[in-house]
């Protein structure tokens, strides 16, 4: 009996040791399976950086090489204080940095204002303002962009930032929606206390609603600031004096009639893209909590 | 006894109440009630308005009823190629956008090492500013010389003619925007988090195999993320702009390969100041993604799975 129950018990072990091994072999060959696919996928996403980056640090000889020069010789360093000399890259960095700066800040408060009149607030009219705010992330842009210049035409806003800051005071439709689901989380009960004890909605909002809300408004911040910093078509149509070029424009100016100067393109290209690159890798968490927001309601 | 006398209370408090939160609730609205108005539904109006007319956005516009519409579709062949390169890009990009991402993020959702540093590496392309990666994608693609045609140089050929060849530059800028899936990896990835561990533990119990949890399982708690993801990357593909126009000059080049409905209508515009002209093209494309979107709402109760919602 004692020897059967051993054998048993032995034998189950064996077992056991036996699909404990057959499952860690399998996890193995899975992981060695999908890594196999996630690093060449992850080699063609950094591909244009790299290329960017090496580029930037050749001599003029190396940008057309063959075979590809992928680490430059020497490291030609100069190109980066010669791309910046090239054009007046410091004049559009303040220029890209104080349209950047003076959006997101409007954006910000007007759409926190509405998010909370939206979630916070019961008044008859706020649903039929929030499907029209909706109705307008639907609406492609090119039906608004002739009549809105020929607005800022006659304001004689053209070729200022204005048309590129003073929109973006009066609230943005995804902001608004991503800060009014926000908002609806956070208890209703904290409101009314705040009520009963006396406080006005401006008081509840600015000191219960926005402490609460850092995370959602941080994400906004940064959304908005990358949209700014990145924006092309904006600059574009109302900037024409090249004084008060954005980065975007001004990179144009390393194509010349000679052909483009590629390493000093790709330095500048680089300094344009390194902040944007930090900012992620240091906010990392509520870049990939902002994105997954906006999704939630599908 | 307490909510008997609440309640007795109440009528004649929640009508000034109301009041009071109407009053707040316009109040805190009022920047987006102007901005609406100003930014957005009067302009909208104007669009509709110059669509009929003849406008340089300098003199007072000249009505001309159905003109514009009626040169659109009889006489003007480069709108059609502009609608025919915008069609293809949709088609051909969007479930090319919609496999991949969902792929990567199922494998980045296998618990495996480095999961937060792939996740980053695929999402930098979509920081990138967009010039930045346009300019650095047309030296990458320069046929013969640049980076993509070494490993064709290898085996002794010349490679594909990428942007510079009208059969070519289409295909090319399809697999140049499928680098910025970034945001949709992230999604799918949020979505496939959520998914219960009961629903799959209950799939193993009843024997089922990779195959089977995937499409039992998987894709149809992951369908609202497909959905959401379809509808703003039709918006997105019908509105595709800045790299085309950057890697182009807005020229279209070569024979009219890239030239995209956002860019012809940007040329009406600005280039040739055909105001009417470029906002009849700006109203096409609102009813065209009305309708497109509407069906896929439509559409939606077909294969969009929403959990907890059968009832």
């Amino acid at each position: 009996m004692v020897a059967d129950s051993q054998q048993v018990q032995s034998q189950f072990a064996q077992d056991h040791a036996r699909r404990l091994m057959a499952r860690r072999v399998r996890n193995l060959i899975r992981s060695v399976l999908i890594h196999a696919s996630l690093i060449p996928a992850a080699f063609v996403f950094t591909l244009p950086f790299l290329w960017m980056l090496s580029t930037s640090l050749k001599p003029d000889v190396q940008f057309y090489a063959y075979p590809p020069v992928v680490i430059p010789y020497p490291f030609q360093w100069s190109n980066y204080p010669d791309a910046v000399k090239f054009i007046t890259f410091f004049l559009y960095l303040r220029n890209t940095l104080t349209i950047a700066v003076l959006a997101t800040i409007g954006v910000l408060i007007s759409s926190s204002l509405v998010a909370y009149s939206l979630a916070r607030i019961p008044w008859r009219g706020r649903n039929f303002l929030f499907i029209l705010t909706i109705a307008t992330l639907m609406l492609p842009f090119q039906v608004t962009m002739i009549p809105l210049f020929i607005v800022f035409k006659n304001l004689g806003w053209v070729n200022s930032w204005l048309p590129l800051i003073v929109p973006h005071w009066f609230g943005g439709a995804l902001y608004i929606f991503l800060l009014r689901q926000f908002f609806m989380t956070i208890p209703m009960e904290l409101s009314e206390a705040a009520r009963i004890d006396g406080a006005n909605e401006l008081k509840i909002y600015y000191s219960i609603l926005l402490p609460l809300s850092k995370p959602a408004l941080a994400t906004v911040a940064i959304f908005e600031f990358i949209a700014r910093w990145r924006d092309y078509i904006g600059p574009l149509i109302y900037l024409s004096d090249q004084e008060q070029y954005t980065l975007s424009l001004g990179i144009y100016e390393y194509q010349t009639q000679y052909g483009a100067e590629w390493g000093l393109l790709m330095a500048a290209s680089v300094l344009i893209t390194l902040p944007i690159i930090l900012l992620f890798f240091f906010l990392q968490k509520t870049f990939v909590q902002g994105i997954a927001l906006t999704g939630i309601k599908g | 006894m307490a909510t008997a006398a609440a309640t007795a209370n109440v009528p004649r408090r929640r009508l000034s109440q109301g009041t009071r939160h109407t009053i707040n609730g316009l109040l805190f609205a009022s920047p987006w009630i102007f901005g609406l108005l100003v930014f957005w539904i009067y302009p909208t109006l104007a669009s509709a308005y110059y669509s009929f007319t003849k406008y340089n956005g300098v003199r007072n516009p000249t009505w001309t009823g159905l003109a514009n519409y009626i040169e659109l579709f009889t006489k003007d062949e480069e709108f059609l190629a502009a609608v025919y390169n915008t069609v293809y890009f949709a088609v051909v990009s969007i479930p090319l956008a919609i496999i991949f991402a969902f792929g990567l993020a199922m494998m980045l959702n296998a618990k495996i090492r480095g999961q937060v540093v792939y996740r980053t590496i695929y999402f930098l392309p979509t920081l990138v500013p967009e010039v930045a990666l346009a300019l650095v994608w047309i030296f990458i693609f320069t046929p013969h010389n640049g980076l993509i045609a070494a490993p064709f140089r290898a085996f002794g050929s010349r490679g594909p003619c990428w942007l510079t060849c009208a059969e070519w530059a289409r295909p090319t800028l399809v697999l140049l925007a499928l680098w910025i899936i970034g945001q949709q990896i992230i999604l799918y990835l949020a979505g496939l988090q959520d998914v219960p561990q009961d629903l799959y533990d209950a799939a193993d119990v009843d024997g089922a195999n990779f195959l089977s949890k995937f499409r039992n399982v998987t894709v149809p708690i992951l369908t609202p993320v497909v959905f959401f993801h379809l509808i703003t990357s039709v918006i997105g593909a019908l509105n595709f702009f800045a790299i085309p126009y950057i890697m182009t000059g807005g020229t279209g080049f070569p024979a009219n390969s890239t030239l995209f409905y956002s860019i012809y209508l940007y040329k009406n515009a600005f280039h040739y100041l055909e105001m009417g002209y470029a906002s009849a093209m700006a109203w096409l494309l609102f009813m065209f993604t009305l309708v497109v979107t509407l069906i896929i709402f439509r559409s939606a109760r077909l294969w969009v799975f929403y959990a907890g919602g059968e009832d």
